[in-house]
């Protein structure tokens, strides 16, 4: 039977509407072709609404040593050596001229005395170097680039849910979709795609993620052929709130710790010291998230299970004016005045280093036509991303992901596919509305605690092994998956969709961090607690026949002259 | 605290023309806001149950709902604040689309209206700014397009005209009081945006998550240099001599 659906045609589509993606749909539209850009959710709320602390940049307003070869080595180093250093190297360079950008499209960022943008100390940047505005930097950074899309009228379609990506003779040449709020089917014709879904911090249960951030990407690209790597690596944030318990897991921004905010443990001591008595709180995330993991694991916690941070002896009028948001989070969440009392935090899920391979100055996957730029994307953050880095990366390489796949597009000719593709998809989502289904939601409560249980923070080969196993139980019930109702905004039908590539994600991030053995960067692994030389290594993952494929690749070599900026690898 | 008897909005326009509250009961968990007792009806009984919430830190705008009868962001109302017997219903200015969700897309075609950020020319870059001119425009810019200003002015609700609405004032404004900016969008405002139906009752930035005065600092300022620029006599019999005199001229 034939299924009913619309057609649009453009040159690229870009999936995804974050920073990454609307920072691509300009880059396209400016290159003069045609862009579609299509969102799960509304327009201007993805969740890079969600960053707080700031953008990082190398201007030196603040430190006038700064510049992009001691932010390249600080990317380098705090992505433990298995970062891509080419992508180092173009963040580096170009995100102060991507700050400067967002200024001329009418973003206001805080100021120095003299006038220039004022930047802020973050964990493990040498310098103060994080242009912001209070701390909201994603929602004025969303707000700026959402009016730029409005005003040069690239099009759009919100609430519409990507369900495959469309594949002929080896290139990605479109995708299907479901516009969420008319029940509509949508097949995108398109001369290459853009991925830019952000990340899957939503596969655990513990989360800073919003609700999108369920690697809706991972799933599309991994299905259509694309490779993936460096999925073991899931930063933890040290610093989620824990109590009460609907708001568990909810961002508190570093920026709290860079304003000079110290951690306590339930003892009263500045605990930081002994882990780590140069950098003490402002060390890099997975430094710090062990530190606090540690001190609840050893009975030093608080009441909730969290450590304390103590921001009060900065006084009221700074905190309220300097960190606005986090101010009114506590008091309106939590009942806590974070002028006058502590802060209960522990570690929360916070960002995939991982996500589709890509070339660095392109975006190019090594799927031909398919681009990828932001938290989907990896190659920046090796094994840890530096506070203000993911801000960069959208906007460095969303721009370059845009210019890549539109200079790329203008050399290919249109791609149709047979409506039996389509048709084929559509059948498949039908198939999710059943009677008898099982209920997505449980079966997703189920891999989100699992995850949280046995690939967390810290993490041993029985523990990963148990996950991986409830991976599979989870994947043969997923054929029974489904929900009642029609096509038109069905959270069920959503939540089966989804399930799908949480799926994928879940099991690329465990049988990674099973086969890697050592521990670096946001990867511990208790059995093999240190670092090892054979590991400075990617594993790169693709879809086989016979199920998922895991490559280690060694990581490729900077030229000599970069390697003066960073320090030497010790081991 | 025993369970919540909350009621919720349901309807569904591809089977029924009008919608119905229907009660469902929600064990209360300790602090607990609207849009977790609303996201386990939606979870444990009903998966098909149209709701939309994206953040759930009050940062991206997407939940707003009428919670008792009061425009409200969903992920913010705390269960505790409102005692155990809840209703939400869907904002009541926006066609519904189904249950909670209505379609507010009516926004962005006003949005692309309004004149975008215009900076002077030729300044030298990188641009300086001194911190005191940074605030004014600060405040309208923690707007996080919940759009429940809109749904509670009765301006939008009631009457039938080309009224912008307050979160779109809010957007003139910040750019507007942006300090490199060149333009001035009251006149603007006046002629296109309808500001003079506003008639400052304020019910705007009561129900504002964000605390943005809404009417003392955006509408009233825009509202007064309007009425500056069109009706000052002083300005009027300046610009009446002033074409005399290109008259006289030419």
């Amino acid at each position: 039977m034939e299924e009913t659906f619309k057609t649009i045609k453009t040159d690229v589509l870009v999936i995804g509407a974050g920073g990454a993606g609307m920072r691509a749909s300009i880059a396209v539209k400016e290159a003069g072709l045609d862009v579609v850009m299509v969102t799960k959710s509304l327009l201007g709320k993805a969740h890079t609404v969600m960053a707080e602390g700031g953008i990082a940049a190398a201007l030196g307003n603040v430190d006038p040593q700064d510049n992009w070869k001691v932010h390249y080595g600080d990317i380098i180093e705090e992505g433990v050596y298995i970062s891509n250093w080419k992508m180092a190297e173009i963040c580096a360079k170009e995100a102060p001229e991507r700050v400067f950008e967002l200024e001329s499209y009418g973003a206001l960022f805080d100021r120095t005395p003299d006038g220039r943008i004022l930047q802020r100390a973050f964990g493990a940047h040498t310098y103060r170097r994080l242009c912001h505005v209070g701390d909201r930097t994603g929602l004025e950074i969303i707000k700026t680039l959402e009016d730029q899309i409005l005003h040069r009228d690239v099009k759009f379609y919100d609430e519409m849910y990507i369900t495959k990506i469309v594949v002929k003779n080896g290139k990605a040449c479109g995708a299907i979709g479901i516009k969420m709020n008319t029940g509509e089917f949508h097949y995108f014709q398109a001369k290459s795609v853009i991925v830019a879904t952000g990340g899957c911090g939503r596969v655990y249960k513990v989360t800073s993620n919003s609700w999108e951030s369920t690697g809706d990407g991972l799933g599309l690209a991994y299905e259509a052929g694309a490779v993936l790597k460096d999925m073991e690596m899931i930063q933890f944030h040290p610093t989620g709130m824990v109590y009460p318990p609907g708001v568990k897991g909810l961002l508190i921004t570093e920026a709290v710790r860079g304003e000079g905010g110290i951690l306590l443990n339930s003892k009263g001591e500045r605990y930081m010291l002994r882990y780590s008595p140069q950098k003490k709180e402002l060390d890099a995330r997975d430094v710090v998230a062990r530190a606090n993991y540690r001190e609840i694991q050893e009975g030093r916690g608080t009441e909730h299970g969290g450590v304390y941070l103590d921001i009060t002896s900065k006084g009221a009028d700074y905190i309220k004016h300097k960190l606005p948001s986090m101010y009114m989070q506590f008091m309106e969440f939590a009942g806590v005045d974070i002028t006058k009392e502590k802060m209960e935090v522990a570690p929360t899920v916070h960002y995939q280093m991982g996500g589709i391979r890509v070339e660095p100055e392109t975006g190019h996957s090594s799927l031909e036509g398919l681009f990828a730029a932001g938290e989907v994307a990896s190659g920046l953050h090796g094994a840890n991303r530096l506070g203000g880095n993911s801000l960069a990366d959208i906007l460095v390489f969303g721009r370059r992901a845009g210019i890549g796949a539109a200079e790329y597009s203008k050399n290919v000719k249109d791609i149709e596919v047979d409506t039996k593709v389509v048709n084929d998809e559509i059948k498949r989502i039908k198939g999710f509305l059943r009677k008898d289904g099982k209920n997505p939601y449980e079966l997703i409560d189920r891999l989100t605690t699992a995850m949280s249980d046995h690939v967390g923070i810290v993490r041993t080969k029985e523990e990963i092994e148990k996950a991986i196993k409830i991976i599979n139980e989870l994947k043969e019930d997923y054929k029974n998956v489904g929900s009642l109702g029609s096509f038109k905004y069905n959270h069920g039908l959503l939540g089966c969709l989804e399930l799908g590539n949480m799926l994928i994600a879940t099991e690329a991030i465990s049988r990674a961090a099973l086969m890697r053995e050592e521990s670096r960067g946001a990867h511990t692994r208790v059995d093999f607690p240190k670092k090892d030389k054979n590991w400075l290594k990617n594993i790169e993952i693709k879809k086989a026949n016979s199920g998922m494929q895991f490559d280690v690749v060694p990581v490729e070599e900077m030229p000599e002259e970069y390697k003066q900026y960073a320090k030497p690898e010790e081991y | 605290m025993t369970d919540i008897n909350l009621k919720i909005y349901r309807f569904n326009p591809e089977e029924e023309s009008v919608g119905k509250f229907v009660e469902y009961k929600v064990p209360y968990v300790d602090g607990m806001v609207v849009l977790d007792a609303v996201r386990y009806v939606q979870e444990k009984i009903d998966p098909t149950l149209a709701i939309r919430w994206n953040c759930k830190a009050a940062k991206c705008g997407s939940c707003s709902a009428e919670i008792n009868n009061r425009p409200s962001l969903m992920c913010k109302t705390r269960v505790d604040s409102i005692g155990n017997n809840i209703s939400v219903a869907p904002m009541g200015a926006y066609p519904n689309i189904k249950d909670l969700v209505t379609d507010i897309s009516a926004n962005w075609s006003i949005l692309k209206k309004i004149p975008p950020f215009t900076p002077k020319p030729g300044m030298e870059k990188p641009w300086r700014i001194h911190p005191a001119d940074v605030e004014r425009s600060k405040e309208f810019k923690k707007c996080i397009e919940c759009f429940l200003c809109q749904d509670v002015c009765h301006v939008i609700r009631e009457h039938n005209t080309k009224y912008f609405g307050p979160r779109h004032m809010v957007k003139a404004a910040s750019m507007d009081m942006h300090p490199l900016d060149v333009l001035d969008r009251s006149e603007f405002l006046d002629d296109e945006g309808g500001i003079g139906f506003c008639n400052i009752t304020k019910c705007c930035q009561d129900v504002c998550p964000e605390h943005i005065h809404i009417t003392d600092n955006a509408i009233i300022q825009e509202k007064e240099r309007a009425a500056d620029l069109k009706y000052d006599p002083i300005a009027m019999i300046i610009k009446r001599r002033k074409s005399r005199k290109e008259k006289v001229v030419k």
